[in-house]
């Protein structure tokens, strides 16, 4: 079994960290790079970035913070959030990113995966979605910060953004976003069970056990986590060794 | 302080580079100027994407040659991800292409099927453990001093390089019950498959070496 990821992340709105419920009613929490500098030093896997209003303002404003944040963080980093030409892609790579990820652009023009993969590789290429539960085993897309419906059923749409060149998911579930009430395990399980490249699990991270319920259940590759992190109700080192007690394989840190 | 060069021609992350081998006290150049290069301490070959595309680059600046005279003139020379691959002599990613030929052997892709006969993701990409090749030296000296086997670095890559002979192998990783060259050393080129400025304190514990090699 591979490594389960422990993931970072930080939703930003102008200069700061912020976190909502329902990725709305946003609240801000701090310095972003403070926080990333944190996750990195407590052993993170990997960060992810999303800028919420970008969408809204039509541009990604991630560049100088991502940038600022090469100084000290030396761990893999994604952004998203406003991401809609292969010239914003660019931009956000050379600003020190290693994979961008996207929403709204990939719904208005679904080629823009296949490009982005075929220029920068596939692994650069994470598909965004926002997933709200319209009835028993049924999502649908949404987009902006999940106040736009797309119409798009979650598990045609992710199949089809994978066979256009996607190399890794970003599921967020609107519904548990900010509940801390646990993931939404049979959105991830549907998605997983639908796709080969790599699913991370976003919303929802209330206690450890969420965590091993959606991976174990889930089958989630990653777990993206902001709630739980950003007020410190536990560190990545507490989330690494309750992992390891519930035997998934998580990455070797430091002495531990 | 110790002056390192990166290369610049037009592929890879190479702000990160910089920024951790900067974090790990160097002086930083990023250039494709050859008189800088040779005349720095140390020389990165950095690199992300196709291998054919790598090569064209470097040659249409000259720096195929400027890179193999860094390498006749001791210049300790540390090639990251497709910069390692593009060490060797040649490689098979759509067609066979000429490598800078500093590390004899050779670039195929990673197998498709496990050991076992199963299907496996390709790239192989995330964290993954660095293990001491079987009939390798443990790492007491050079690149890897002060790492563990067992530790954790970051990879993204479709392709491997196969050295043409057991002791240039530094470091494997394990995928799908396949041997992966994570690490290789002649001399004073060396090689990671992983990428060291992203593979947290591991990775820059490995740029240190580098620099004080």
């Amino acid at each position: 079994m591979r490594n389960t990821r422990l993931i970072a992340r930080l939703d930003i709105k102008g200069p700061n960290l912020i976190k909502g419920i329902h990725l709305e009613g946003l609240r801000v929490i701090g310095q972003p790079n403070e926080y990333a500098k944190r996750y990195y030093e407590q052993g993170a896997d990997e960060l992810i970035y999303i800028d919420c209003v970008a969408s809204l303002y039509g541009r990604n404003s991630l560049g100088d913070m991502v940038q600022n944040a090469t100084k000290d963080v030396f761990i893999p980093m994604t952004v998203g959030g406003g991401i809609r030409s292969i010239d914003d892609a660019t931009h956000i790579l050379r600003c020190g990113a290693d994979k961008v990820a996207i929403n709204t652009a990939a719904v208005a023009n679904p080629s823009l995966i296949t490009d982005i993969a075929h220029r920068f590789g596939s692994q650069c290429m994470v598909l965004s979605i926002e997933a709200k539960r319209v009835g028993p085993e049924r999502w649908e897309a949404y987009t902006d910060n999940g106040r736009e419906d797309t119409g798009l059923d979650v598990i045609e749409w992710v199949r089809r953004g994978v066979a256009l060149g996607a190399g890794e998911v970003l599921l967020t579930s609107v519904d548990q976003e900010g509940t801390r009430k646990g993931f939404d395990v049979a959105l991830v399980r549907a998605v997983t069970a639908e796709v080969s490249v790599p699913v991370i699990a976003s919303g929802g991270m209330g206690t450890l056990e969420h965590m091993v319920d959606v991976v174990e259940t889930g089958a989630a590759d990653a777990v993206a986590m902001a709630d739980i992190l950003h007020y410190g109700r536990a560190s990545i080192g507490e989330i690494r060794a309750a992992a390891r007690n519930a035997d998934l394989n998580v990455r070797k840190y430091g002495n531990d | 302080m110790i002056e390192v060069a990166v290369i610049d021609y037009g592929v890879g992350n190479l702000l990160s580079v910089g920024r951790a081998l900067e974090h790990c006290g160097a002086k930083v150049i990023v250039t494709t100027d050859a008189q800088r290069i040779l005349s720095a301490d140390r020389v990165v070959l950095p690199g992300v994407g196709a291998f054919a595309e790598g090569m064209a680059a470097l040659e249409v600046n000259g720096l195929d040659t400027v890179v193999r005279q860094v390498a006749a003139r001791g210049i300790p020379l540390l090639g990251i991800c497709l910069g390692m691959q593009l060490l060797f002599d040649h490689s098979f990613e759509f067609g066979t292409t000429q490598g800078l030929g500093l590390i004899p052997g050779r670039v195929v892709s990673i197998p498709s099927m496990t050991s076992t006969g199963q299907s496996q993701k390709i790239p192989h990409i995330g964290w993954n453990q660095l293990v001491v090749p079987s009939h390798s030296d443990s790492w007491q000296d050079g690149l890897l001093v002060n790492i563990s086997p067992g530790d954790a670095v970051y990879f993204v890559h479709s392709f491997m390089a196969e050295p043409a002979s057991a002791d240039l192998r530094l470091a494997d990783c394990h995928y799908g019950g396949i041997s992966i060259s994570a690490a290789v050393a002649l001399d004073n080129v060396m090689g990671c498959q992983f990428h060291p400025e992203k593979s947290g304190e591991v990775g820059l514990r490995v740029l240190k070496n580098f620099m004080r090699r």
